[in-house]
């Protein structure tokens, strides 16, 4: 690397290559000022009162002021939201990666009349715009009676999860080798207990992958709620946002606070696994 | 016994096979057959009436008033499209360009720029409807601060600038997206190629046209029909900052929210009919399919070529 770089730079001219390199450096530096200042003004504005915040919307706040978190924790129904958020997500995560693994191992391990008409089947979900048949969806849950239920959002966000988990997981699991399950065939291992001590310990790295392309969508998620979900006690974070910022919309402070409250979550679990995040949030863009 | 262990293995494949069939039969594929078939019936509210042919494409399409309800969105659909391909396509790909340098600093701007795709639509739609507040927001207070008062602008409140205003707040929010792929599209590129490049020329821009731009040609399809895909989806963003009827004046109307307001109604008419939201459903869903597989057709050629 640094041998062809020096044959660049004698080529080149060390002058022209810094003022190119300090060209894309400027646009980097500026490019992430704007994309971290509006996350920074909110996280301050969620410290400040409303008088702060018009004054001196960019100086730093005292940290100590926690009244409008406070005020948040015991006086709006925030607390049951992000309840809500971490049941739901939670539920749908477990029967994704479940049943996207259990669909994928079959495809992936067995060789069967169908295999791949099902694996078809699979993919084609993978690029239908499910928001458009919202009619028919809130009919069906509707007729099952889970309208006004969590159980609508997990079923739906399962269905979608779907198609992208078999897909990561059947390529991955096909890749695994052979010798390991044959072995513990022969020693006369019936093929549940196969799947789960052999093969099941291997294919946890595409687990992960799965988990967090799946995750934060679900997480974020606003209309599925939107249409399914009316009782206030049974919203999720981003739908319960917008109820909370109807009801505060003149107390800025309060505001900030909720989006930041809201915020925290995901930013520091993407602080501490930004490198899973990208690969994670990206995979189906990269072949 | 062999047959005996065959029919135990078959079972055991369906056990595993069914349930998460079961999943995306009844909660994708059959949905979305059935808004094919709403779209011809009359609705009654929630009731299904009689089988009217192409009523409902023909109201939607050509009757007024609402033929030039979806002729506004549906051109303000494309408009988002085109300069969301600039904004966000294009500033992600000057972008990758950079990180890909691997200049000092690249792994925390390559962290900083993904950060606002992890947020939530609605946090972002929030945020930037309180930063764009005519009086009090971050955006119009430093354009009076740093001398621009022509910059302080009411951005949601007027009709000439509230779409621009929520495309940029996309573009904020997913540029991210495309950087990284088409970054990972960078970094594939085999180094002898590139220094093949060196040898014949100096230039950058010749680097970029016939080399960069060429090789990362997957990446372009992927987030191109990515895009285009999302631009004719657009929802949350203009329900949060403009509100459902894409104020003002349905300036920022979209064929979301226009679709969402038929079949479910809005705050001034709780009017709905799933009749008309229907076809407008799949009038979006054949246009986003046919036009998605052409531009992959299209592109998938481009990049066998090279």
């Amino acid at each position: 690397m640094s041998a062809t770089a020096t044959t660049y730079y004698d080529r080149k001219g060390i002058i022209g290559t810094l003022g190119r390199d300090g060209l894309l450096q400027i646009i980097l530096v500026a490019n992430t000022f704007i994309m971290l200042a509006p996350i920074i003004i909110m996280i301050f504005s969620a410290f400040k009162s409303n008088m702060e915040i018009f004054q001196a919307p960019f100086a730093l706040p005292d940290f100590g002021n926690v009244g409008n978190f406070v005020k948040i924790w015991t006086q709006t129904n925030f607390v049951r939201y992000l309840f809500n958020s971490f049941l739901v997500t939670g539920s749908s995560m477990v029967l994704i990666l479940t049943l996207g693994t259990m669909a994928a191992y079959a495809i992936a391990r067995y060789q069967f009349f169908g295999a791949s008409f099902i694996l078809m089947f699979f993919i084609a979900g993978l690029t239908l715009p499910l928001k458009l048949a919202i009619i028919p969806l809130f009919m069906l849950m509707r007729d099952i009676g889970i309208l006004n239920n969590q159980l609508s959002l997990i079923f739906v966000y399962t269905a979608m999860g779907l198609p992208t988990t078999v897909f990561i997981m059947t390529g991955f699991i096909r890749t695994l080798p052979n010798e390991l399950e044959d072995a513990a065939r022969m020693d006369g291992a019936s093929e549940a207990r196969i799947m789960w001590s052999v093969m099941l310990p291997l294919v946890r790295p595409a687990m992960v992958i799965a988990g967090i392309q799946n995750v934060v969508p679900i997480w974020n998620d606003f209309f599925f709620p939107l249409v399914f979900i009316q009782n206030d006690d049974l919203k999720t974070l981003p739908q319960g946002l917008t109820t909370f910022m109807g009801e505060y919309n003149t107390d800025w402070g309060v505001l900030f606070s909720g989006l930041t409250l809201s915020a925290a979550p995901i930013i520091l679990i993407y602080i501490v696994l930004s490198r899973q995040f990208i690969s994670g949030m990206t995979s189906g863009a990269i072949k | 016994m062999a047959r005996l262990r065959l029919t135990g293995r078959g079972m055991w494949i369906t056990a595993l096979i069914v349930p998460p069939l079961a999943f995306v039969a009844l909660f994708i594929v059959y949905p979305i057959i059935s808004a094919f078939a709403y779209a011809f019936y009359d609705w009654q509210g929630l009731l299904r009436g009689d089988f009217v042919w192409f009523d409902n494409f023909h109201k939607v399409l050509f009757v007024e008033p609402y033929a030039s309800w979806t002729r506004n969105a549906f051109t303000h659909n494309i408009m988002v499209f085109f300069a969301l391909m600039v904004l966000q396509n294009g500033v992600g790909f000057l972008l990758a360009y950079a990180l890909w340098r691997e200049l000092p600093g690249a792994r925390f701007h390559r962290i900083a720029v993904f950060l606002p795709v992890v947020l939530s639509t609605i946090i972002v739609g929030y945020l930037w409807k309180l930063f764009l507040h005519p009086l009090f927001g971050v955006v119009n207070q430093s354009a009076r601060a740093i001398g621009l008062p022509w910059l302080a602008q009411p951005w949601l409140g007027q009709d000439s600038t509230a779409l621009w205003a929520l495309i940029f707040a996309n573009a904020w929010h997913m540029v991210g997206f495309p950087t990284l792929v088409f970054l990972a599209g960078m970094q594939r590129i085999p180094t002898e190629i590139l220094d093949a490049v060196r040898m014949e020329t100096q230039s950058e821009w010749v680097k970029i046209r016939k080399i960069v731009w060429p090789l990362v040609a997957p990446s372009a399809t992927v987030v191109f029909v990515l895009l285009f895909v999302g631009a004719f989806n657009w929802f949350e963003l203009p329900y949060i900052m403009a509100g459902l009827d894409g104020s003002p004046y349905g300036s920022t109307d979209v064929l979301g929210l226009y679709f969402y307001r038929t079949a479910f109604g809005n705050v001034s008419s709780g009017q709905q009919d799933f009749g008309l939201g229907s076809a407008l459903a799949v009038l979006i869903f054949v246009f986003i399919a046919a036009v998605a597989s052409v531009i992959t057709v299209r592109l998938r050629a481009r990049e066998i070529q090279v």
